[in-house]
């Protein structure tokens, strides 16, 4: 059996099951704070096979999604900018900003290019040398070391036409404002993968500790997402909240030192703006002064006038697990994923984009 | 050729645009119906309807593991014929070269169309060559339409689909898809995936020499599996149930997709195909595609529901439910 086929097993994935079936818990509100958490409990159909008592939520996980209006319309006014390249990650063309998306400033000739990575964008300034090119980085801790590792090499080879717009963020104070509000009752918290392979397990220890409440590192496949639910809910009977690593294989306690290291070196910790939550201290990533070169909020004299949302959109309470994307009222209809009114429906991470996809019309 | 790369002159309809015909295409598709040399070529009518068909090729890299833009040029105009259930009669080529196109890519694309057509057995019968400047296009584009004839009794509409019917697919999906996206994105594997592209008419006749009343046949190329099924939902309003396990997917295609971001179900095909078929005739259909190579990986893939008509849904790994859509946009690599 193939390493990929063991963590889709489903002989395993039904034991499994059945365990978490047998489980005296009672209601239990379970979150995830990783998109790609959200699309792959959809796409194996784990919220189907949960008995009735389990709620799967789903937090402000999806990169994409927490940027605010504001700092999309800021990367509108940037790919206006005349000489400018704006470079991005592919689902945030179709976000709609304030007044207009980037894929329509693509349609008026402006030129806005997708990346897969920031080094992408570094290898386009390179190639452009008569063109500013300015990479829209958004995401959290893990595509954070791509970008620093960015900036460095484009320090090191004197390259002057790239710079970075951040608007990345941490995932941590995310969850820590999310809790802090209270609006939603969280019982247990799935760790996210990715992220936590590059901050360490460790980081969510405050959970536990602080909050009482059980965490479970998980990755990808339905076995991983299965076992670390099983895992909550275990620690939840059991009334002993703590810290387990279901995804041992690549997280580690400690992180990934030396790609974190990268991060600090080049960016310090600002206030950020999230969409749905407003300002949360320390949560953002700012380029350190001394790689100032290559912040294009300082070259680049950019106003961005009165950002909004669109009055119907609700991603706000989507993103806070207050709201099941069907409980929207424009949800499949006057929103979609082909006339989206908001990021949630857009994002192949976002959470109205996976009910939209994989549950539509279930019930 | 006297030339190293193609020229305007080549598609100006003057001397080296003949010596072109003349040197390349003409001997590469010789047959009686080329040898015609008229505007058009005369083909006898054997009787039954006329299917008529026509398809655009713009793949990019144009060789790519398994294939180039010539073998699916010819397979994929013959396979929208063989799933209407039609015997191939001809093909048109029409090309539109770019200014400055390697001779040597060309004659290669050009050898592959020769081989590819004698191996099906369905000639290229009539034929136009353009060429643009410079950036007009990208290398090479190739149109091919094709027309056969479908027998009497016979009734292939997406429109067929009836509750209880069974699911078949001819074998493994998402190869060609991650063939030409590897290639693309310059990622090797250790056991390379190949595009599975290769003519499907003489699977489909093997097909009806078990039974005529095949409901439903459709080549699954873009959009793959989910998107064609969707659309046989949608045409004969009925619902249809898929099992993630017995979807037929290569364990090479299967790690490709997880480090490309990529889903088999959208992935296109370029030589399978769906059949949707009475249960009753079911086993017996594939046991007939199976005797064939091209069919050799034949499975039931689900079947056709009365509940919620045009919605695709899919039991998972795991024993869940999902929905299976409709592609929208095109696919991402994840970002987080």
């Amino acid at each position: 059996m193939s390493v990929l086929h063991q963590f889709r097993d489903s002989t395993r994935a039904q034991a499994i099951i059945e365990r978490i079936r047998g489980r005296s818990t009672g209601d239990i509100s379970i979150m995830e704070f990783c998109g790609g958490h959200t699309v792959a409990i959809f796409r194996s159909g784990i919220r189907t096979v949960m008995p009735e008592h389990v709620r799967m939520l789903s937090g402000p996980g999806c990169p994409v999604c927490v940027t605010s209006n504001g700092d999309l319309d800021r990367a509108v006014a940037l790919a206006k900018t005349p000489g400018v390249i704006l470079t991005t990650y592919g689902d945030m063309l179709k976000v709609p900003g304030s007044r207009e998306s980037l894929m329509q400033v693509r349609a008026q000739g402006y030129q806005v290019e997708i990346v897969y990575s920031t080094l992408d964008a570094l290898k386009l300034a390179a190639a452009h040398p008569d063109r500013e090119v300015v990479f829209f980085a958004i995401g959290f801790e893990t595509t954070a070391p791509a970008a620093a590792a960015a900036v460095l090499q484009a320090q090191a080879k004197g390259v002057r036409n790239f710079s970075i717009c951040s608007v990345m963020k941490l995932t941590i104070p995310g969850a820590k404002a999310l809790l802090a509000m209270g609006e939603v009752k969280v019982d247990g918290v799935i760790g996210p993968g990715h992220v936590s392979s590059i901050i360490g397990s460790d980081a969510w220890r405050f959970l536990p500790e602080e909050y009482d409440i059980p965490v479970a590192i998980s990755g990808f496949e339905p076995l991983d997402l299965l076992a670390a639910t099983d895992a909550i809910m275990q620690m939840h009977e059991e009334k002993r909240p703590a810290l387990v690593n279901s995804y041992s294989r690549v997280v580690r306690p400690e992180g990934n030192r030396k790609a974190w290291g990268a991060v600090e070196r080049v960016f310090s910790l600002a206030e950020a703006s999230w969409r749905g939550f407003g300002s949360i201290p320390e949560s953002g990533l700012v380029l350190r002064e001394e790689f100032s070169d290559f912040n294009a909020d300082l070259r680049f004299d950019v106003t961005v006038e009165d950002s909004t949302e669109h009055p119907a959109c609700r991603c706000g309470e989507v993103l806070r697990g207050v709201l099941t994307p069907p409980e929207c009222s424009v949800f499949g209809t006057a929103c979609t994923p082909e006339s989206p009114l908001g990021p949630c429906m857009v994002s192949s991470e976002g959470s109205c984009a996976a009910y939209y996809h994989y549950q539509r019309q279930m019930a | 050729m006297k030339h190293s790369q193609i020229l305007l002159a080549h598609g100006s309809g003057g001397s080296m645009m003949h010596d072109l015909i003349q040197e390349l295409f003409l001997p590469a598709f010789d047959n009686p119906f080329l040898r015609q040399a008229n505007d058009q070529a005369l083909i006898d009518n054997p009787g039954g309807r006329i299917a008529f068909t026509t398809d655009s090729y713009v793949v990019q890299p144009v060789i790519f593991p398994g294939g180039s833009i010539g073998e699916l040029a010819v397979h994929g105009t013959i396979n929208d014929l063989a799933v209407g259930g039609a015997r191939p009669l001809g093909l048109s080529v029409g090309m539109i070269l770019e200014e400055g196109l390697d001779m040597a890519l060309l004659e290669d694309i050009v050898g592959r169309m020769k081989n590819a057509s004698e191996e099906a057995g369905v000639p290229i019968v009539t034929g136009d060559t353009k060429v643009v400047e410079r950036g007009s296009c990208d290398k090479i584009f190739i149109n091919t339409s094709g027309i056969g004839i479908v027998p009497g009794g016979i009734d292939i509409d997406g429109k067929n689909a009836r509750p209880g019917d069974a699911v078949l697919i001819s074998g493994s999906i998402g190869d060609h898809g991650v063939a030409v996206m590897s290639e693309r994105r310059g990622v090797q594997f250790s056991t390379p995936v190949v595009s599975d592209t290769q003519p499907l008419h003489q699977l489909v006749k093997s097909m009806f020499s078990v039974t005529h009343s095949i409901h439903v046949m459709r080549d699954p190329t873009r959009g793959g599996i989910a998107t064609t099924l969707n659309e046989i939902a949608g045409q004969s309003r009925v619902g249809i149930e898929i099992d993630e396990e017995a979807l037929p997917i290569s364990p090479e295609v299967t790690g490709a997709c997880d480090l490309l971001g990529l889903d088999p179900l959208y992935l296109a095909n370029e030589g399978k195909l769906i059949a949707i078929v009475p249960e009753a005739q079911a086993d017996g259909v594939l046991e007939a595609m199976r005797g064939r190579p091209e069919g050799a990986g034949a499975c039931r893939i689900g079947r056709v529901v009365e509940d919620r008509p045009g919605i695709v849904r899919m039991r998972t790994g795991i024993g869940g439910t999902r929905i299976v859509n409709v592609l929208s946009g095109e696919m991402l690599p994840r970002i987080c």
